[in-house]
This record gives C-alpha cells, structure tokens and sequence, in this order.
C-alpha cells in the first residue's frame, strides 16, 4: 500500500513540480548569444591567435632566440635568425603553423623579450591549408598602430615594458 | 528448426550518440535481453603517453588535459604532483588551496555534463541545457585563471602558470551560490522523477564484491557502499585539512551512482568555498631554482631567473633515478600517474591509471541480462571519457 502511495505521489506530486522548472524556465531570458552578431568580450588572458609585437619606435622585439620554438609542446613555430645592419639579430623566417598550435601559451610564457603574445582573435577559419601557415608579416602589429588591440591585456610585465607605456 | 538458443550479434557505436564518443559495443542479443556486452577500445588512440615519454617534463602538461578533457584541472594535477613528488619539490601553501578549490570545480563541471548527458540518454532532455548553462561559469573561470576554456594547462609544476586573477573569490563564490541553487532544480527534475527511477533503479547492479575486484573506483565503487577515496585515504595536496564527507550508496545501481554524485557536487561545493575562505597569502610557484619555472616578472629584471628560465625551457631537468606513483581523485575516479625517471630530462616511462578505462571493464556484468535500453544507461551511469579511455 505504502509503494503504491509512493509511486503515486511521485506521478501526480512529483513529476509536476519538475515540469514547472521546465516552465518556469520559458518565461527566463535565454542565456545564449545571438553569436556572430554579438560575441562575448574574452577574459584578459584568453589566448587566441600569436601576434608579434613592436617596440614604440617600430622596431620589432623578436630577436630569434628560439625559446618560443623550444617550448612548443606541438613543434608548431620555425624561425630563422639573420643580423641587420647594426649587428642585431631578428627573425627573418617566423612561421607558426597553425593547424599544429594547441593554444597552451606556452610560448608566450618563454619569450623572454616580451615579443610573442596571444591575442583575443579566435576566429580565423579557411578553406586552404597553407593559409594556416602564418608568417612574420601577419603576425607582427601594424606600426604606427591606430588602434591599440590589446588594451584589455592585463599582464604585469607588459605594463611595464608596454608599447604604449613608455610615452613620458 | 531446432530447439537450440538463438541469439543475435548488434553492433553499437562508435558513432551510436549515447556511447558518449567512440564507443563501440559489441553485443550479444537474445531477444531485447544482453548476453554479453563487449566494450571494443581504441578508436580514439592518441599515444598520449608515449608522446609524454619523448617530451620535457614539463611540456608534457597540455598533453595531459586532452586525456580527459571534462576534467583537465585533475589530469594536470595528477601529473604535476607525481612529478613534484618525483623531484621532491614542496609547494607552497597558497598553490595547494587554489588547486583544491580549482579541482574541486573541475569535479562540479564534469559531473554537470554527466549529469546533462546521462539524463539525456534517458530522456531528461531539458537537463542538458541546465547542466551546461551552469558549466558555462566555471569555464568562465578557467578563462579568466588560465586562458584557456577546456585545456587549461593552468596548474603546472611546482605551482600554477600564472597568479590567480584579480577577481578570482568573487567569481568562485557566485559559482558556488549559483550552482547550489540550481541544484535544487535538479532535485525537482530527477531525484523523485519517476520515470527516471523506472529507467535507473535496479538498472545496471554491480556488486561491492564484483566492484573491488574489477578495481572499480569513484563513484562506481562508493555506489555499492565501499568507502574509498583517495581523497580520505590518501590524501594529497592538503585534503587533509578539509572537511567533506563521502557519499556512499547501497545497491550500486545506477540510481544510487546519480545520489552519489549530485551529493559530491555539493560536497565539492563545500570544499571549494573552505578553500575560497581559508586562502593564504603567497607566491604562486615554489621557489626552486633550475627545476621550476622563474615568475615571468623576474625573468625580465633579475639575471638569475633569465638563466635558470633559459635552462628550463629549453633544457628541462634532470630527474632522479626512481619511480613514483601518485593517485588523485579525479572525478570518474582514482587518476593514477606512475613515472619513471632515468636521470635523463625525460621520462623513462609514463604509465597512467585510467579511472574510465578501468571502469568501463566492468561493462559487461552491468548489462549482463538487462534489457538493450538499459545498456544506454550502463555506459551513462560509468561516466566514460573516451579520451581517457584510449589515451
């Protein structure tokens, strides 16, 4: 007798109360995003695409010591030193290979000269696969920068050494 | 015709939605009632830890997170501190309280898309977008800690990849509040629900005798009342100093493995907020020169740490002579890694535990004489990750 009240309580008492949660939740605004319409801002930190940084006068940071290409879990990066005119050394090859990146940030964190860094750019499909081999010249911002990309970036160093800190 | 027993051979997976990846099942029918069920493995194979066994010790974290990819904090901290122990490093007492508090998120994370998936199975089909709308925070959260939604690679040697970020408590703390109210919503929907008591009580029985010998762990185990947990008998990572209580069930049906796990989430919620609250002060990596990284700050400024940041990176470090096997509680179960090192900077031999693999051997005495629906329910209520399973 008692399962038989169990069991009916359970479809008569039970069961609508977990239908009104269902309904309950048609009346509530819809968590979703209406995406390629309106995206979500990333957190600070999120990692997106490599880019290389400048220094304020255009030179670029990257002096090709390879602790990038050393660090990369997926061996995605390759680069090639040369020396200008002055006797510094930069990368004249710096390829990354996305189809291989993982995204772990692991070469941003090695970089010692602050040059490599993700951005919050995540959204770069295609339909080839040599446009996924990105070289120095898609990767390095663009100089004198109009809009500064990464003023969301909260990196301690960066603020230090940042591109546009050093103005006074 | 003769008398003699029919039965019939259905293949199921590894494309089949509820095997919860590349599953394949072989099974034996007779009739709608299984004869025997055998799990067919290794669809997914990455070669994850011999790819471990060819890198740097610590390269080898983002291989890590894409063994179970519902839980990589746990995979992360399996591996960092089986090698913390393989070198003897002692972190400091703020990094064993984020990552408690982190993996104990982890945990609450992964078993809402248990939740949402195994109720799906079932027919809860409202569950699952309950289940990942309350996921969707703690994503968030690993986000803003790591930067990454799904393989963080947040929790590295010797402490964590960066300092937690600014905003960390609030966030942890609205995670915590928003998930133990919906919690209730849950309750409504499931617990008392009866066509989901139809569908998993009684549904896939193992016995405690059966679960110890097929070395069951998790929640698997503590469904049929065995108490163990690595957490309680082991503890790691100062478990010690919180205070949680392990669910345990009775009949080790799926039924009581769905108790049990709602009842972790809300434990996990307890410890994570004891974390949030009992968090000390301090620096995010231990202080090891030549095996841990140098914080990015210092490596900028001081000539010491650009050296040892060089060393590391692209050298690695040499570890001892030994092996060492740590266990965590990940949450499918025990996360066993077990690495050798030969005095070189790269492992000898990474062996890893697999709690879904090891669980999911027990497949065939969960559905043995159930009906076909109710294998649906058995490969749900293990909780797989096939990423983990074939590695």
């Amino acid at each position: 007798m008692k399962e038989i009240l169990t069991a009916l309580g359970r479809i008569f008492i039970r069961m609508p109360i977990g239908m009104l949660v269902v309904l309950k939740h048609l009346f509530k605004k819809p968590v979703t995003l209406d995406y390629p319409r309106k995206k979500k801002p990333m957190a600070p930190r999120f990692m997106g695409r490599q880019y290389l940084e400048r220094y304020d006068d255009g030179s670029e940071r990257c002096v090709s010591c390879g602790l990038c290409a050393a660090a990369c879990p997926a061996d995605c990066i390759y680069m090639e030193p040369a020396e200008n005119e002055k006797g510094e050394r930069y990368a004249k090859v710096f390829e990354i290979n996305l189809l291989r990146c993982i995204f772990c940030g692991f070469c941003e964190e090695a970089c010692p000269e602050e040059a490599i860094f993700m951005g919050h750019h995540y959204e770069f499909s295609a339909d080839n696969r040599d446009s996924f081999i990105w070289t120095k010249e898609d990767m390095l911002v663009k100089h004198p920068r109009k809009d500064n990309p990464f003023k969301t970036l909260f990196r301690r160093v960066r603020k230090v050494y940042g591109v546009g800190e050093k103005k006074g | 015709m003769s008398a003699e027993k029919k039965t019939i051979t259905l293949n199921m997976g590894p494309q089949h939605p509820s095997t919860h990846g590349v599953l394949r099942v072989k099974l034996e029918l007779d009739g709608e009632r299984v004869v025997t069920a055998e799990p067919i493995i290794g669809y997914l194979h990455t070669g994850i830890e011999k790819t471990m066994e060819s890198m740097l010790y610590y390269k080898a974290i983002p291989a890590t997170d894409r063994m179970d990819y519902l839980a990589p904090m746990s995979n992360n901290l399996g591996y960092c501190l089986a090698v913390e122990k393989l070198m003897d490093i002692e972190v400091p007492e703020k990094v064993k309280w984020a990552r408690v508090c982190l993996v104990e998120l982890t945990r609450v994370a992964s078993h809402l898309v248990w939740l949402g998936t195994h109720s799906m199975d079932l027919g809860a089909m409202s569950m699952l977008i309950y289940a990942f709308r309350e996921r969707e925070l703690i994503i968030d959260l690993y986000e803003a800690c790591g930067g990454q939604r799904m393989m963080t690679s947040y929790i590295r040697i010797g402490g964590l990849a960066s300092d937690l970020p600014a905003d960390f408590e609030k966030k942890v703390r609205n995670i915590i509040k928003t998930i133990r109210e919906k919690m209730k919503d849950y309750d409504k929907l499931l617990t008392e629900n009866p066509i989901f008591i139809m569908r998993t009580k009684g549904v896939a029985v193992i016995s405690a005798e059966d679960a110890i010998n097929y070395c069951l762990s998790g929640p698997m185990l503590r469904g049929c009342g065995v108490d163990y947990d690595v957490r309680k008998a082991n503890p790691y990572s100062g478990y010690e100093n919180f205070d949680f209580d392990v669910p345990l069930g009775k009949n080790g049906d799926a039924y009581d493995r769905y108790l049990i796990r709602m009842e972790e989430m809300r434990q996990s919620l307890k410890i994570a907020e004891q974390a949030i609250d009992g968090m000390p002060e301090g620096p995010y990596r231990a202080h090891v020169p030549g095996v841990v990284l140098p914080p990015k700050e210092d490596v900028l400024y001081k000539m010491e740490s650009m050296i040892f940041h060089f060393k590391i990176i692209t050298d690695g470090f040499k570890a001892p002579v030994g092996s060492v096997y740590q266990a965590i509680e990940s949450p499918r179960g025990e996360l066993g890694f077990y690495i050798t090192g030969d005095g070189t900077n790269i492992p000898r031999r990474v062996r890893v535990r697999p709690p879904s693999f090891v669980n999911l051997g027990a497949l065939p005495i969960l559905t043995e004489g159930y009906l076909l629906a109710d294998v649906v329910c058995a490969i749900g209520s293990i909780d797989i990750v096939l990423g983990e399973v074939d590695r």
